[in-house]
């Protein structure tokens, strides 16, 4: 019946799929270019590198927190509360240090609790994995935005550039580079790599496929949830720092729309919410592609609430494309493929 | 008129790339039960699809009572009296039962429902079905088989006169079974038309008068139930003959591999205690619900016990998750492939190494050659029939799905390889290949268990047979001394004591 | 003496029986022990007051039981409720008309217009709620902020009838305070349209099982479409309660009203998952948010713990539905005897 080493199956990938799978990264590409050429427009002084740095440096404050978001969101879930947990270790950062700790201390603080706050996270949702983890997340921003309002009410924790090491953090430049920049840079390569070439990656992309089949398959689910959370949190920790560090100043409420911007950098991106799909490089292009567009927009003079109408638009708009677009041939021929159970002639 | 109250002419119907059925006709009776037999994707889902109204053909045409029609909705075919009875229970688990019979035709007045009016009809539809619950129970609250009564109730209340049954001695017990049977005559007795498809032989033997026959979106013929022959049949669904079904090589037993003693787990089993043997294949049956999956799946570390010991080579070893029965040579093919075993997005390849990744990981960083040369290796060990690696597994059949499945447990080194129900599904063809492969397992020192319910495989294929019921450990049987009816008995057979303190 | 033991054991099986009893009893336990720290509390006035100044959230969280009974969730509602109150108001300053009853109806339309974007997002649009939401929370904001050029509309620039409505009892003729009384007529009307009504089963039915549902030929896009159109209404009311009560309206007005609603749903013992909620316990739900709410200064909790009790709450209500749930499996596997 089956005659072993008769058949020969093919082991090497084609080229051509890759250019498919580019697809979505062409189109980034062009909306990056189209922005920039928007934001030329708008003002002479767009095209000038350092005016273009410091607006770079302003949002990947917050884009850091956008590479573990892709990881969250491969494995199909969504963390709703980065926002408040920076808002978080930015308050206890800066009530550290105003009440007199070393401000080394204060930003290992400000670390520990980022982490902190995604431990809980994950250990609620491991714990409890019934739980769908938006409405966890929805829980734990009130939550610990409300910690935040108590521990500094309407006041603001300021004075922080006092302290000379911690103002560069934010500030100091390699040339014309600043250090944010490259500290950016760094994790971003290290993301990537993480998420495209090692064990822990295939996991992410396992869990969000089919989390069944992947706790059958050995797959340690629940332990790689729990440090994605875990790292999420750790990062917003570090956006917690530096803004402290670019503002020199924390109040309760600041961070709001975080959750909104990261999830959208990473969706435009072309990692989808469902799980399971998604590159890495596309998460980064975007992220500079958001952060360009809202510099351009604050050239403008277009308020914040107007650019995150605009982030807000943007993100709809382009979950919605791909979903109209295919409501045609391609969606079909998955659907009977899979309700035959035949061989599908056509290329995948 | 027309004799037939339902005929198809030349109905084709294709999806992009695909060719579901092709100039199919049909013709169906009053008052006759009709099976349809095929191998997997030969049609007959679509063709049930395109009676019901979910899909309309490409060509030809559809005629009841001698007069043509059009289904362009579920709801339309519905309202000439066809009904469906699905595999998968399609049922609100949160309303009432009655409520689950009513849905979409509820009784209303004044735009307000009348709970009092429909709980008495659902009553009234339920009662000669011979049911134990009351039309105001909750949906969830009900076991797979009672859902199934409800299923019928509801296709009752739609005064259909014609109703398709889909698989549905699937998920029920023998004695459930015979109490479908009943049903179904009755309504036969009373003029209603019957379809339905089984993989089941005995099915269609006990209750068909004709049986259609499909195979490659082709209509093969109708024939007689009553004077059609096994070997006849499977030729019309396969096209070939097939020789030899059970390929069981000769080996002698080696040494004891794994051994259970008093497995428990609340709720589910008790006092379990099986072993296996090197170069044995093991049967582990029952009728459903006797709690054989639940019973591997702890071996597997999937599900947690309360109580017993698992010995693997002479030693006690604890399974708290999958990881620890596979490092422990455990391995494990669920009886799900679709939703436990495969990732069906993914390639042929990612998924045959998904288990062993670690092995692949120098410094958590994977070398993809490594993983691509043993998935290319073992998808040809096994004959998947496709052309490459990255081919996606949702592309492939239900039997070459198996193999991938198998391809991926062949990828650890494991001393003990659990199969559950590995041939349900799967066509003819493609059964026999897994038998292969399961023989030329224990040849190579693997101790083999396979959970199934039919009886075929199990005589066939198994050195000893252990039978459970209801949760307990019945009786455990050698090859020669196994004959159906024992297996039979020692299925069915209950515990005359109560339980001793669970 | 033994002879007059009572079966606690009974009582409190039939007591915790069901959700809403459960409910019931803690919120009377809450209320008891506020009322033991500050007597003022169950007083005529403080009740009067409590629901009149929440009856924005009660009535908020009705509509959000429905879009959570189809498995779907809402968290742009503060901002289309700001948004419709927004632009009634502005219509209202410039004269377009006067009488408050066309201001609701014009925030009310608003606010359905909202609900229609909300849902052909996500039905047609096949954007996952969450992500619509989050989308569309920005966008209603970020208009409603373009739309009065980020000014208010404040107390003196409405109509003198308008700023007495929230404090009169016209409407239900002398009986209890409007507001009060339009969430009532909510409650009163949802009730019977989810129990008694085609339509409110469907809404059952499609967070129950929605596979089923299509093979029944219930049109699940258009059933969440309506739903979702419903909550904007529902926002649109809401809207224009809101600014009857603080006779102003305000770019970050309600700002969290959403986290309010959703906590009272949960609380209530609405399924997040769909299919499983009932009126009376969204009711009570809201009961308490709105007692807790309104009860922590009393017994000298200052705001700024609002929002973390808030977040608590959420978090508890859904780990504590989890654990009934868990031990309710427990149970009946232990009553499946072997």
């Amino acid at each position: 019946m089956a005659e072993h080493g008769s058949r020969n199956i093919v082991s090497t990938q084609k080229k051509t799929l890759r250019s498919v799978l580019l697809r979505w990264e062409t189109l980034l590409l062009v909306l990056f270019v189209a922005v920039n050429v928007m934001n030329a427009s708008i003002s002479s002084n767009y095209l000038n590198v350092d005016n273009i740095f410091t607006a770079i440096s302003t949002f990947l404050v917050r884009g850091f927190i956008a590479l573990p978001m892709a990881y969250i969101l491969v494995l199909g879930e969504i963390d709703l509360s980065v926002g408040s947990t920076v808002a978080l270790s930015a308050t206890l950062l800066g009530l550290s240090y105003n009440a007199g700790l070393p401000m080394g201390a204060s930003v290992l603080i400000a670390l520990f609790c980022g982490m902190a706050c995604g431990l809980i996270n994950g250990l609620l949702l491991t714990q409890f994995q019934e739980l769908a983890p938006m409405i966890v997340t929805l829980g734990t921003m009130t939550l610990y935005r409300g910690i935040a309002e108590i521990l500094l009410g309407s006041q603001s924790a300021s004075n922080l550039h006092q302290c000379a090491w911690f103002y560069e953090l934010y500030y100091a430049k390699l040339g014309p580079i600043p250090y944010v920049f490259l500290v950016f840079c760094l994790l971003a390569v290290v993301f990537g790599f993480v998420l495209h070439k090692t064990l822990f990656g295939r996991q992410l992309y396992a869990i969000g496929t089919n989390r069944m089949a992947a706790h059958y398959a050995g797959v340690p689910v629940q332990r790689v949830r729990f440090i994605s959370y875990a790292l999420i949190g750790l990062v917003c920790g570090l956006s917690a720092v530096f803004y402290g560090s670019w503002m020199g100043t924390v109040r309760s409420d600041i961070a709001t729309g975080y959750e909104l911007e990261a999830i959208s950098m990473v969706v435009l991106g072309g990692i989808s919410t469902a799980g399971g799909k998604g590159n890495f490089p596309g998460t980064i292009i975007s992220i500079f592609t958001v952060g360009l567009l809202r510099y351009g927009l604050g050239l403008a003079n277009v308020n914040t609430q107007t650019i995150l109408m605009i982030i807000g638009a943007i993100l709809i708009l382009m979950v919605m494309l791909p979903n109209v677009i295919d409501t045609s041939s391609a969606k079909k021929a998955r659907a009977s493929a899979a309700g035959m159970q035949q061989q599908v002639s056509a290329p995948q | 008129m027309s004799e037939f109250r339902l005929e198809l002419k030349n109905i084709t119907k294709v999806f992009p790339g695909v060719k579901a059925l092709d100039r199919v006709s049909f013709q169906l009776l009053p008052g006759e039960i009709h099976a349809i037999m095929g191998e997997n994707g030969a049609g007959k889902s679509t063709f049930i699809k395109v009676i019901t109204g979910v899909h309309q053909p490409d060509e030809g045409s559809v005629f009841m009572d001698g007069r043509k029609v059009e289904f362009k909705t579920p709801l339309d075919a519905q309202r000439h009296g066809i009904a469906a009875i699905y595999q998968h229970v399609t049922s609100y688990p949160h309303l009432s039962v009655a409520e689950n019979i009513f849905m979409g035709h509820e009784c209303v007045k004044g735009g307000l429902l009348q709970w009092k009016e429909m709980n008495r009809r659902a009553e009234e539809l339920l009662r000669p079905l011979g049911v134990s619950f009351s039309a105001t129970a909750l949906m969830s609250s009900l076991s797979v088989a009672q859902q199934q009564m409800v299923e019928i109730a509801k296709a009752l209340s739609m005064n259909a006169n014609i109703i398709i049954m889909d698989e549905p001695t699937a998920a029920l017990t023998k004695s459930e079974s015979e109490e479908l049977y009943r049903i179904t005559e009755a309504l036969r007795d009373e003029g209603t038309s019957i379809i339905f498809i089984s993989h089941r032989l005995e099915d269609m033997y006990r209750l068909a008068s004709r049986v259609t026959v499909f195979r490659d979106a082709h209509y093969i013929g109708t024939f007689d139930a009553a004077t059609i022959t096994e070997p006849e049949l499977i030729k019309a669904m396969v096209g070939r003959e097939i020789k030899e079904l059970f390929p069981k090589p000769s080996i002698v037993p080696g040494e004891e591999v794994l051994q259970v003693e008093g497995l428990s787990h609340a709720g589910y089993f008790k006092d379990i205690s099986l072993n296996v043997r090197r170069g044995e294949i093991v049967g582990l049956t029952g009728l459903v619900g006797a709690g054989r999956t639940e019973v591997v799946q702890t071996l597997f570390g999937v599900e947690r016990y309360d109580a017993g010991k698992i010995f693997l080579e002479g030693k006690p070893v604890s399974i708290k998750k999958p990881q620890d029965a596979m490092r422990l040579g455990i391995g494990l093919l669920t009886e799900d492939r679709q939703q436990q075993g495969l990732l069906l997005d993914w390639g042929i390849g990612r998924n045959i190494t998904l288990s062993e990744l670690k092995r692949y990981a120098k410094y958590g960083v994977l070398s993809e050659s490594e993983e691509n040369a043993d998935a290319k290796r073992l998808a040809e060990r096994v004959d998947v029939r496709a052309v490459s690696i990255f081919d996606a597994c949702s592309s492939l059949s239900g039997g070459n799905q198996q193999k991938v499945v198998v391809a991926k447990a062949l990828n650890s080194s494991l001393k003990v390889l659990i199969m559950d129900k590995p041939t349900k599904g799967v066509d003819v063809g493609a059964k026999a290949a897994v038998y292969e492969i399961m023989g030329e397992l224990a040849e190579a020192g693997l101790a083999v268990i396979m959970i199934s319910s039919e009886m075929p495989e199990i005589l066939g294929m198994c050195d000893r047979i252990f039978v459970m019921c209801d949760g307990r450990m019945t009786g455990e049987l050698s090859r020669a001394e196994a004959t159906q009816e024992r297996i039979l008995e020692l299925a069915m057979r209950k515990h005359a004591q109560p339980a001793q303190g669970a | 003496m033994q002879k007059t033991s009572f079966d606690f054991k009974a009582l409190w099986k039939r007591l915790t029986a069901s959700r809403e009893m459960t409910l019931f009893l803690v919120l009377a336990l809450i209320c008891a022990f506020i009322q033991a720290r500050n007597h003022s509390f169950l007083t005529g006035k403080t009740i009067e007051d409590m629901l009149k100044n929440y009856s924005t959230t009660i009535t908020l969280s009705l509509g959000m039981m429905s879009v959570l009974l189809i498995g779907g969730i809402d968290i742009s509602v503060a901002s289309s409720l700001a948004f419709s109150g927004m632009c009634a108001s502005l219509l209202m300053r410039e004269g377009v008309y006067s009488s408050t009853l066309v201001m609701f109806l014009v925030s009310i339309a608003i606010g359905t217009l909202c609900g229609l974007l909300v849902g052909s997002v996500i039905a047609y649009g096949q954007v996952i709620p969450i992500i619509a939401t989050l989308g569309l929370t920005n966008i209603f904001r970020g208009a409603t902020y373009l739309v009065s050029d980020s000014q208010w509309v404040s107390a003196y620039q409405f109509q003198a009838s308008f700023k007495q409505f929230a404090q009169t009892n016209t409407l239900s003729f002398g009986l209890m305070n409007n507001l009060i009384f339009i969430a009532l007529i909510c409650y009163a009307v949802f009730f019977v349209v989810m129990r008694w009504t085609r339509f409110g089963r469907r809404i059952y039915a499609v967070g129950s099982n929605p596979e089923a549902a299509s093979i029944s030929g219930i049109r699940i896009k258009r059933i969440k479409l309506v739903v979702y159109t419903m909550m904007g209404s529902f926002s649109g009311l809401v809207g224009a309660m809101y600014t009857a009560l603080y006779a102003s309206a305000q770019n970050d007005m309600a700002t969290g009203m959403e986290m309010d609603a959703i906590a009272a749903c949960v609380l209530g013992g609405v399924s997040l998952s769909g299919g499983q909620g009932s009126v009376v316990g969204v009711l009570l739900g809201a009961l308490t948010m709105t007692v807790i709410s309104k009860a922590l200064p009393l017994i000298g909790i200052s705001q700024f713990w609002q929002r973390a009790i808030k977040g608590l709450i959420i978090l508890l209500a859904i780990i504590i539905n989890i654990l009934a749930q868990r031990a309710l499996q427990k149970n009946q596997l232990k009553a499946r005897e072997i």
